[in-house]
Formats: C-alpha cells, structure tokens, sequence
C-alpha cells in the first residue's frame, strides 16, 4: 500500500507493507538516528515526534502515519534548541555509546514545549521512558537540568 | 523473544458505522486501537481497522459525566483540564504512571479497556469511578459488567464517568517505577459514604471487592474492610509475582486507598 507522510518537513510517497511499524520504514528510508533497540515499546530509542508529540516508532504502524508529520534528528539539525540540548549534554558527558541520545534529545525538546518550568521529578516522570545502559543517568540528568536551567 | 505481526489489509474509517460495517463482515478484521499493545504477542490480522479518523477523539462534560471517546489517546487524556480538576487529581496521577510518556501518546483509552487488559492500571481506577461504556452494537453498560462479559466484535465508542466528584486513590506494588503492577488497588467514596474498592493485576483483570463494599455501608473498620476485600478476590502467579506475594499485599494496598479517601 502506498502511503503519504511528511518527514522533517519534506513529503514522501512510500510503499510500504501493512505490518510494516514506522520505525522500519524510517530506517529502509535512511533515518538512521532512528534506532532499534528493544522493539517492544519499552527502551525509547525509536523516539520520533509524530504531529510534534513523542512517540515510539517502533509501536506505530507505519500506515497509522499517512497523513502525520513525522520529525526525526536528521530534521532538527539546525534547530538551536537542538544544538542548546546537545551541547549541554556534550558538556556533561551525558552520551558515552550514545544510541540512546536521538531518542533522548527529542524526548527533551519536546519536553520543553509541553513543559514550562518542570522540576527534576517532572523530568524524570516525563524522560522515564528513554533507558540509557552507560551512564546511569546522572550525568543525563545534570544536563537537562542546565540546559533547562539556561533556556528557561 | 521475536513476535510477529502478520497484517494483510489496513482500513481507516471515516466513521463508526463503517468501522464496524467492516468489522462484521471480513472474516479476521480487528479495531487495532492504536497498534500500541499489539508489540506484546504475535498475531496475525486479516484486516486492521484503524479509528482514528472515526470521531471518537474528545473529551467532553455533559451534566456531570466526563465523556472521552474510544479513539482517545491516554496522553490527551492527561492533558485535558477537564480531567485534572477531576477526582482530586488522582486520576491524572494514576494516568502518569503508565508506561511512557511516549506510548500514551499512542495508546488509546479504548484499546486500553476494549482488551480487558489484566496488568491495566487504568481499568482498576476507572471500576471505582462510575463508570460505563457505550459500545457500537451492544450498547452502554457499565464497565463492571462488560469486562464480565464475552463481547468480541464491537467497537468501544465512549467511555462516560458518571460522577466526577468522587474522591480516588490508587495504590500499586512494582518492582521499579517503569514497570507494570504486581498489584493494583483503587478506592473511592463519593460525599454520601458510598465506597467503591477494585483490586487488578491479580493478574487478571480489575474486579469490584462487592463485599468489602457493602460491609462498609454499616461499618467503619478500614482493616476489616481491606482484609474482606482482599480475601474475596482470587490470585494467581506470573512473571511479576507470585499468587501467595499478591494475597499478602492486597489488603494492604486496600487499606491504604481507604486510609487515603478518608484523610
């Protein structure tokens, strides 16, 4: 079936198949910041925005995402609050392996959008989906708090 | 372990009465709610009906009953202001816990509760809280019943919360924050002293403790009524924990969700 979605802003025609998830067909696509991890909607590194909400590509059936705007890392490139996040996270050694970090930083950016002033708990309820195996979150959680801290 | 999920055709639906048009008439044809739960099994699906271009998204208050529409996403849900100024925001709380922010923002409410999930958080709260569902063919009912029920094809098309003043707790065991429930609890009491108690994650579905509830409509000993809301329900084991761990917590669980609407 043959299916229209916009991502980072350019629209596609993609043919897909109807058991395809979103997050195959982005990675058949070459958003490789799209990553694979679990594929059973728990460890979040599949994170994309979807309408500019964050959702688990890897859980979204690719048709349920015809006629949805669709926002990966690749589509935020020149986005300062994009380089804001990933500076604070650089900074503060918040990535080692760094496979979790698309999936992160678009679960902060759009924290920030939802979020106004949140407190370390808020943040931590809101990111609790976006699982990290190297750094334990200590550091993760020291850069988003400056970089809120910064932006706010 | 690989699931696989095996989809021949994908149907959206402008609107119910085609949703369940389809849903009759093609042999193998599920609503797959959001598609959200489906990564839990393998399935296989002749006929995926998607419904989320059938109108059944809003949330709305109508003389004192809270309606949300099957289609609704959990993270919609606990966005609306109608919802958090509800239940003395222990509904919001009870929403926040489950899963990610990630997957509420695709889960919906009536793939939620149309399942009969028995790890759901959500079905537990909602059992105390009045409520019914209306579904495409069989009708309102409320939520009681439908989960006693063996309804298969049919579209849950609104949930209604009848009375949005009544005061809630929900208590949960797990082993981690991001986790399901070992156990579940809810408790509410409307301004009358009308107490509702359901227990969830036995691991079967949310169930009302019917005697504990009628036991305190003459009395006033919360660890009795914990302890025969406990005892009328039955358990089992899982991977989460085992049938003897989930009858020791339950009154426990209980009797704090009643200490708690009493406070």
């Amino acid at each position: 079936m043959k299916i229209s979605i916009t991502i980072n802003n350019v629209k596609r025609e993609i043919e897909i198949s109807p058991s395809e998830f979103l997050l195959d067909v982005l990675r058949r696509l070459d958003y490789m910041s799209v990553k694979k991890g679990c594929d059973t909607g728990t460890c979040g590194v599949c994170t994309v925005l979807m309408d500019g909400k964050p959702v688990l590509s890897c859980s979204v059936l690719a048709a349920s995402a015809d006629g949805h705007e669709i926002t990966t890392i690749e589509g935020l490139e020149n986005d300062p609050e994009f380089k804001a996040i990933s500076t604070a996270l650089l900074e503060e050694g918040a990535d080692q392996c760094g496979f979790c970090s698309p999936g992160l930083i678009l679960n902060v950016y759009a924290m920030k959008k939802e979020l106004k002033n949140p407190t370390e708990e808020d943040m931590k309820k809101y990111l609790v989906g976006n699982l990290c195996r190297c750094t334990g979150y200590v550091p993760q959680m020291r850069a988003i708090k400056k970089y809120f801290e910064v932006k706010a | 372990m690989i699931r696989v999920i095996e989809i021949k055709e994908y149907y959206r639906p402008k609107s119910v009465e085609e949703a369940y048009e389809k849903l009759i008439n093609v042999d193998g044809a599920e609503i797959i709610g959001s598609g959200a739960f489906m990564r839990l099994s393998s399935r296989k699906i002749n006929l995926a009906i998607d419904l989320q271009d059938a109108g059944l998204s809003y949330i709305k208050l109508e003389n004192n009953e809270i309606k949300i529409g099957g289609a609704t996403t959990l993270g919609d849900i606990e966005k609306n202001e109608i919802i958090k100024e509800s239940f003395n925001g222990e509904l919001i709380k009870a929403l926040q816990i489950i899963w990610s922010v990630q997957l509420r923002n695709i889960a919906t409410i009536g793939g939620t509760v149309f399942p009969r999930l028995g790890f759901s958080d959500l079905i537990t709260v909602l059992l105390v809280l009045d409520t019914d569902v209306v579904l495409y063919n069989n009708g309102r009912m409320p939520l009681e019943v439908f989960l006693e029920e063996k309804i298969r094809k049919d579209i849950l098309m609104e949930l209604i919360i009848k009375n949005k003043d009544r005061k809630l707790s929900f208590q949960y065991m797990r082993n981690s924050f991001y986790d399901f429930s070992i156990l579940n609890a809810a408790v509410s009491v409307d301004e009358g002293g009308d107490f509702k108690i359901a227990i969830g994650a036995r691991p079967a579905v949310a169930k009302l403790a019917k005697e504990a509830m009628e036991y305190l409509k003459e009395n006033e000993n919360i660890k009795e009524a914990a302890k025969i809301a406990a005892e009328e329900m039955t358990y089992g084991s899982n991977i989460k924990g085992s049938k003897e761990y989930r009858e020791m917590i339950a009154p426990v669980l209980v009797r704090r969700g009643l200490e708690e609407v009493l406070k």
